[in-house]
């Protein structure tokens, strides 16, 4: 037997991969199989699935119901898509600066550096949501603080009306998600060899063209890298948007947790779901093509 | 006024060392390089050379100085505001642009025309051998090629003068031999001043027309490779530039140009002096083991006698060890014209050791 791993080399490999093989299998694969089948399903009056073929479901989320053209739950994915981006945007242009800035510190530096910007990641990411309602309600720290510096210039005071809302849900997402963009853009920034700027200056370009022609095509793949640990979550949260968003702003995640929990209406909930799956599986393809993801991690 | 390409007058750099100390890597040097030659900075690593290539292409200030480019004082002048292109060490060429953009770069940022910028990438290119290579990914290429359009990506601006920082240091020695040839042919073809730098002096011998060799950010001297290696004005220039002996002992006659040296062990002889020197002045006497013989000749005024400790025959050359009487070691180079040369001694025989006054050169540092 073990003569015969020691011999046979596709032996080996299938045993290497056989645990991880066994997670996925058991815990991915089988699971979307059974929402793919449960989406094309109905459910009885009771809640309880019934397991037939028909598109109803996908129907009904995009727009076509039984009393005509509704587009509610079309209004809800874009609503999920339109916060991902923005608050993908926003994240990018947050954390490049900032992973630029550690990136060019002194070696010494960066690590205690990577680590501040780690520290927040130790709490429950719950909890560090709760904080923002804190600060952002009404009575929030936010206002009592922006309260008391209008008062003392002795100027008029309207509390900001942040919590709930979208804009409390996105702030929330771009805090959230903000390490995970630093991250990669840092490791991109910092393999870049310094001697292709000073290449880049001996060939008559200034700081800012330097930056454009040099800096950002090769920080790429931190970028694309950064906007996959981003927009995949964000564009399936729920936690974030119920907390800040106080149940007004409502995303395919809040939508799929609803139809399973509240609902009970599990078939539409996994018709949202793998929409949810499809969207997101289209928009990564088309981004890493486009951005040539993996040409780009080759040329290292 | 500009007859020089680059002058570096009285240059100082310092930097904040590691422990918060100062390290002075370039110390009042003054250099005046002409317009049109193919000039080297020698000197082993740490002695400033790489330093002061970097001031000239303006990625270092000078601490103190000025350098001057074709007159024109540079001052703070950034980089990109320089008539200088660079040639570096590791290529530095762009690894998400292909060999076409890399070199296309400069004149881009320059905003030549369209037109312009293809006609003259294709020149470059076929000027470094490297015609159809425009589509390809610098990745794809060989040390040698990536080197080549190191130099395109550089001479395609037409720089008044060209820095080259060790480019040769990467490639092995068949092909640095190869590229040698290549350089200097490039160099006569474009007819730009080139500054090299480089811690080999065998390559500084083959390429250059001047050469000046740094220690310790000082440039010791400069010139010609025949003056350096001929008429080395100093210990550290003659050990540095080929094989020599050194020879200590103390002035005892002294003959307008000429002085006789007394060494330990009751040696003495006859030695040229370019600097001044006093009777009684210790001083190293350096010949070149070329410049010895143990074969008779009748016009070598020195002669010193010892012992031979061992014989290396390398084919072209036989390398004999002598001892001298008073304890001191030289080594002796003799050509090999016939078969039997190598049997001018043996180990352990006594031998008599000529060389000319001219071949024996005293050195007061």
């Amino acid at each position: 037997m073990i003569q015969q791993i020691r011999e046979n080399r596709r032996l080996q490999g299938l045993l290497l991969i056989l645990p991880a093989m066994f997670v996925m299998v058991t815990l991915l694969v089988i699971p979307l199989t059974l929402t793919v089948i449960t989406s094309f399903g109905q459910r009885d009056a009771d809640g309880n699935v019934i397991y037939t073929f028909t598109l109803e479901n996908y129907w009904r989320l995009l727009g076509f119901t039984e009393q005509g053209w509704d587009d509610l739950y079309l209004r809800i994915l874009l609503r999920s898509l339109w916060l991902a981006v923005q608050t993908t945007v926003i994240v990018i242009l947050m954390a490049y600066p900032l992973a630029y800035f550690i990136a060019r510190s002194p070696e010494k530096r960066r690590n205690f550096l990577l680590f501040l910007v780690l520290v927040p990641l130790w709490t429950n990411f719950v909890i560090r949501i709760y904080a923002w309602v804190m600060i952002l309600r009404s009575q929030g720290v936010l206002n009592s603080t922006l309260g008391a510096i209008a008062g003392l210039l002795n100027v008029p005071f309207q509390p900001l009306d942040l919590y709930p809302s979208q804009t409390a849900v996105l702030i929330g997402m771009v805090y959230e998600f903000l390490p995970f963009m630093i991250l990669p853009i840092y490791t991109s920034l910092e393999k870049i060899e310094p001697s292709l700027y000073e290449a880049a200056a001996d060939l008559y370009a200034n700081a800012f063209r330097t930056f454009w022609r040099v800096t950002v095509p090769l920080s790429m793949p931190g970028i694309v890298a950064g906007t996959i640990l981003t927009f995949i979550p964000v564009i399936g949260t729920f936690v974030v948007s119920d907390i800040l968003g106080g149940r007004q702003v409502i995303l395919v995640g809040n939508l799929v947790q609803r139809q399973f929990l509240d609902a009970r209406n599990p078939p539409f909930g996994a018709a949202a779901s793998i929409i949810l799956l499809v969207m997101t599986l289209v928009m990564t393809l088309y981004y890493t093509r486009r951005f040539g993801l993996r040409e780009e991690i080759a040329a290292g | 006024m500009a007859e020089y390409a680059v002058e570096l007058r009285n240059v100082w750099k310092r930097f904040p060392g590691p422990g918060g100390e100062v390290v002075t890597a370039v110390k009042n040097v003054s250099l005046q390089i002409y317009d049109g030659e193919f000039f080297a900075l020698l000197g082993p690593s740490g002695c400033g050379k790489t330093t002061s290539l970097r001031m000239i292409a303006g990625f270092e200030l000078p601490s103190e100085g000025e350098i001057f480019i074709h007159g024109r004082p540079m001052g703070k002048t950034p980089p990109y505001q320089r008539p200088v292109n660079t040639v570096f060490q590791s290529y530095a060429l762009f690894p998400h642009m292909t060999i076409g953009e890399n070199v296309a770069f400069g004149l881009q940022m320059k905003g030549v025309d369209k037109k312009e910028i293809e006609r003259r990438v294709a020149e470059a290119l076929a000027m470094v051998r490297l015609s159809g290579y425009e589509k390809r990914k610098p990745k794809q290429l060989s040390g040698g090629q990536q080197q080549r359009v190191a130099l395109a990506r550089a001479l395609v601006n037409r720089p008044e003068v060209l820095l080259l920082d060790e480019p040769l240091g990467a490639l092995d020695l068949k092909l640095r031999k190869e590229m040698q040839l290549e350089l200097k042919r490039l160099q006569r073809e474009v007819g730009i001043t080139f500054i090299f730098v480089t811690h080999d002096q065998e390559e500084a011998l083959t390429m250059s027309d001047r050469i000046a060799v740094m220690e310790g950010g000082v440039a010791l001297q400069v010139g010609t490779a025949n003056e350096i290696y001929e008429h080395p004005n100093c210990r550290f220039v003659a050990d540095f530039i080929g094989e020599t002996n050194f020879l200590d002992g103390k002035v005892a006659e002294i003959d307008t140009d000429k002085a006789r040296i007394d060494l330990p062990g009751g040696i003495s002889l006859w030695a040229h002096t370019p600097q001044r020197v006093s009777v009684g002045q210790a001083v190293t006497v350096t010949v070149r083991p070329e410049k010895m013989h143990i074969r008779p000749n009748a016009t070598d005024v020195n002669q010193v006698t010892g012992y031979v400790t061992d014989i290396v025959y390398i084919g072209t050359d036989t390398h004999y060890g002598v001892v001298l009487n008073g304890g001191q070691t030289i080594r002796v180079r003799e050509q090999n014209y016939s078969a039997e040369s190598r049997l001018l001694a043996r180990e352990g025989e006594e031998v008599c050791v000529r060389f000319s006054i001219e071949a024996a050169r005293v050195l007061t540092e």
